[in-house]
This record gives structure tokens, sequence and C-alpha cells, in this order.
């Protein structure tokens, strides 16, 4: 019992991040209804400025805060740079556009900082949580943070105005213009968020799976998972998609023996198989129909 | 009566199919005009070229100020609120948030929400239903969604595209009262694209013909009403 709790509490606890990582695909899917494979590596981008600040001696939650800021800008310069040229392209511009966007960031990242596996340190330490031993202090920071921060998304989206015109812009972009909302400028502000918020998940998964170029992709393919559970077409789905990710994967691990650790990523690819079969559009998701 | 909107030479293209052929059309400060023709004559074009949606060539004029060629938002945001075809309900938002999101340009809480409630004094049944989800009304309370979240632009122009369509006839009736008070109370003007021309023709004081791009004729309402030439040919009444 005590070993299943615990998987269950560490699969929560990775399942937020994959729930951040989900939400991050579907604001931009939203947009601009596109997947965005670079998503993981602009996450973890972020993670290596993060720890570059950090090395250059500034604290901790000083390095995060600025580390969200210079990713949200650099968001919303990626596609006003790359993105709004090609809006009216066909899909394919936009799938090389994001694996171009993916070549860079990786190659460059391992060129700034080597390919070399470095630690990234956890601000919340390495003990048990509140002396118990079913959480550790990590795994319990990482669910708060998440949390935090999803109701901070739910609030902005739900009560603010420029909520509103995100949402607006994202369900019906001919619409919101003739209400005068700045679509453009809409779409640009979403990636910039979903930058932002790709940026916390990689700080936070950083000190359990080690800060290399590679980091993301494993996290990426969970997140995508995670969104194709919950609906590419529900936020809140895509966070509740994440966390059963999370459960999911290491409770398999744990329970089924030819899983084990070195099979977890197929469970991924399972999961969004297994989904598309039975219910493509996702657990919350509505199909998406088109006019002909 | 000053003009408050005039295109001259207007043409507009989809892709390299040309559309609009040199049209002309004006509308009065304070008045209703309508737009008339049969499926395929550009109406709709001609609106969404208004509006800044179509490639356009030509002239146009808001208020004196040339607007040809700007973006829809920029356009928009001088007053001119267009209700398109198909109503463009935020169908997964709410009654209330269609209608803050056609205050997306104004400042001001107190200044929307009594604007919100303005809306609901003229569509009663939209309070009835502010907490819903706008997808599940009916046409016809679509229809008036649509009208009211242009209302909340404030507008000093509405281009409202077949309003009447799809609607039951005891619908469009109390909408066009309803458009007919708008015009007086909050001095609106109006250019209406309408299939159904007798309703339209009672609405407006001004005529415009238009066939496969290009103007027919034009006049005042009443006197394309009374022309039976043209209400036999084009009008289909």
């Amino acid at each position: 019992m005590e070993l299943f709790l615990h998987q269950v509490l560490a699969g929560l606890a990775t399942g937020g991040i994959y729930a951040c990582m989900a939400l991050a695909v579907v604001m931009i899917y939203q947009a601009i209804d596109h997947l965005n494979f670079a998503q993981g590596e602009m996450a973890m981008f972020s993670t290596f400025i993060a720890w570059q600040l950090i090395q250059w001696g500034i604290p901790y939650w000083l390095a995060f805060a600025l580390t969200i800021a210079i990713s949200f800008a650099a968001g919303v310069v990626i596609e006003r740079v790359v993105l709004k040229p090609i809006h009216d392209a066909p899909i394919l511009s936009h799938v090389v556009a994001f694996i171009a966007l993916l070549a860079i960031l990786n190659s460059s990242a391992g060129f700034l900082w080597d390919w070399t596996i470095k630690n990234f340190a956890s601000p919340f330490g390495s003990g048990q949580f509140l002396g118990q031993n079913l959480l550790s202090r990590h795994d319990a920071g990482m669910i708060g943070v998440t949390l935090l921060m999803l109701v901070a998304l739910y609030l902005f989206f739900r009560h603010t105005r420029i909520g509103l015109a995100m949402r607006a812009a994202a369900a019906n972009p001919e619409s919101a213009r003739l209400a005068g909302i700045r679509v453009g400028w809409m779409n640009a502000l979403g990636w910039g968020m979903a930058a932002a918020i790709g940026a916390v998940a990689g700080m936070l998964i950083a000190p359990v799976v080690f800060l290399e170029p590679n980091m993301m992709l494993s996290i990426l393919l969970y997140g995508f998972a995670g969104a194709v559970v919950g609906g590419l077409t529900s936020p809140g789905g895509a966070v509740f998609g994440g966390f059963s990710v999370g459960v999911i994967e290491n409770l398999a691990g744990t329970y089924i023996p030819v899983v084990g650790r070195e099979m977890k990523l197929s469970i991924a690819l399972c999961i969004i198989v297994a989904v598309l079969c039975v219910k493509p559009s996702g657990l919350f998701g509505r199909p998406v129909v088109t006019r002909v | 009566m000053s003009r408050l909107l005039e295109a001259r030479d207007l043409c507009a293209y989809y892709g390299p199919t040309q559309v609009l052929f040199g049209l002309g059309l004006a509308v009065d400060e304070g008045g209703i005009t309508t737009l008339l023709g049969a499926n395929g004559a550009g109406k709709t074009t001609t609106l969404r070229s208004l509006s800044g949606m179509c490639r356009t060539n030509g002239d146009i004029r808001f208020d004196g100020k040339a607007i040809a060629g700007r973006a829809t938002e920029d356009i928009v945001r001088l007053g001119i609120a267009h209700v398109p075809q198909g109503r463009g309900t935020f169908s997964r938002q709410t009654v209330e948030e269609n209608l803050e999101i056609g205050a997306m340009t104004r400042h001001g809480r107190a200044a929307i929400a009594a604007d919100v409630e303005r809306v609901y004094g003229y569509f009663p049944r939209l309070k009835e239903r502010r907490g819903q989800q706008a997808g599940t009304l009916s046409g016809g309370e679509q229809q008036m969604l649509a009208v009211g979240r242009a209302m909340m632009l404030r507008p000093r122009l509405m281009l409202l595209d077949e309003p009447s369509f799809g609607l039951a006839p005891l619908i469009v009736e109390e909408l066009f009262g309803i458009l007919r008070t708008l015009n007086k109370n909050e001095k609106v003007s109006m250019l209406l694209v309408e299939q159904n021309a007798a309703l339209a023709l009672d609405l407006a004081d001004h005529a415009y013909l238009i066939e496969t791009g290009r103007l027919v004729t034009e006049g005042p309402a009443r006197q394309l009403r009374d022309d039976e030439n043209i209400r036999r040919s084009y009008l289909g009444y």
C-alpha cells in the first residue's frame, strides 16, 4: 500500500510537469491549430538560461523570475519573427519551421553550454517532505508550484479582460478582429505565455532528469500524451491528462514487470495511440467540425 | 445630411478572381442604406471590403478619413461594427462574455457594465440567458447577441450581413423593429445587406442594387420598391 501511494504521489509530481508541457502545447494549438514540436527545446533552453544565471551568482528565486521574463519575451519574439510571416502558409511549412526551431535551439544549447550533463539544484532541498517518507521535498515543491501556476492561469483567463480577449482570438479569430481585438498580438502573447510555462516546467524537472540539451525530449512526449488524453481543444483537459499520464507511467513502471524503467517511454506512445483509436478528440475535447 | 461612409470605384479580389467591379456607394449620417442583389452578387464581399477583410482597390472614406487598405482591427476602432454572416458568435463563451468581447476596444468598467444592461434592455431574452454558453442559444437569440455585441462597440456605423437569414418571420419582425429603434435612439447609421428585399426596403431609406459585382441602380428605398420592372427582374416579389 505504501509503495502504491508513494508511486501515485511521485507520479503526480512528474505529472505536474507533463501537465505544464501539455498546457503549453494546447495553448499554442488553440491559437494557431498546429502542434509546436519545439516546445520542449524552448523549455530546455530556458532552463539553461536559469542555470547560467545561477552560475553567475544570482539567487535561485530571482533567477527563476528572470528566466520566466526572458522566456516570455523570447516566445513573443519567436512568434513575431518566425511564425507571423508564415501564418497563412500550409501546415508543412509550419512543421518545417518547428523542426528548424527545435534543431537550432538544441544545437545552440549544446554549442553554448556543451553536451555534458549538469546538476541543477532544487530550491526545495532533497530531504523528505514534512518528515514522512511518501513524498520528497522536491516532489512536493513541484506539485505546489505547478498548482499555483495553474490557478494563476485559470484566474487570468477567466477574470481578466486580456484573458477574455485571448480566448476570443483563439476561438474565432475573424470575429475577434471584428471586435477590434489585435489577434496577431494575442497569438504572440500566447507564445510568450507558453514559453514561460515551459520554462517553469523545465526548471522544476531539471533536478530530476539532470540538465542537458536532450533533457526535454521525453518530457515533451509525455506532455503530448497528456494533451491528447485531455483533448487538444481543452486546456483543463490537458492539465488533467498530464497528471494522469504521470501517475499511469509510474504505476505501470512499478507493477507491470516487463515495463520496468527502460520501457516507461513507450507507455506515453501507447496512451497516445489508444486514445486516438478510441476517442480521437480526447476525454474533454470537442470534435472539430469543418464546413466544406 | 452628411456622408458618413463613401466608397468610390471599389474593386475586390479573392485571389486572382475579381468580385467587385468599380462599385460606388454611400451611407448618410443617421441613415439606413440597404444593399440588395441575388446570391453571389457580391453583397457580403462589399461589406468585407469595407471592413478590410478583402484585397481591394479604390477609395473608401469613413467620416472623411481614407480607410482602404487599413487593418480590420483599426477600421473597427474608428466605430464601424460589422455583424458578419453566420453571426460570428463565440459559441463556447457565455452570452455576457460575448458582450464583453464586443467592448474590448473600450475603457472604463462602469460604462461597459452600463452598456451591457442597455443591450439587455433591448434584448431581454439575452439577460435571461446571460450565463449560458452562446452556442446553445437559438438562431434568433444568436442574431440578437450578434447585434448586441456590435452595439457594445458604441459604433457610429453598423454593417449588417443578412440578419434575417434562417430566422422565423416573427423573430425577423422583432429584430427589424429593434434595428429601427437603434437607428432612431442610438443614432447608429446602418448598411444592411439582405436577401429579403421587401423587408430591407421597408427599413431602409436608401437602396443600392448590384449584380455580379456591378451597380445596377440606386435610389431612395421607396422608389426602388415602387418600380415594377426592378421588382420583377431583380427582387423577385
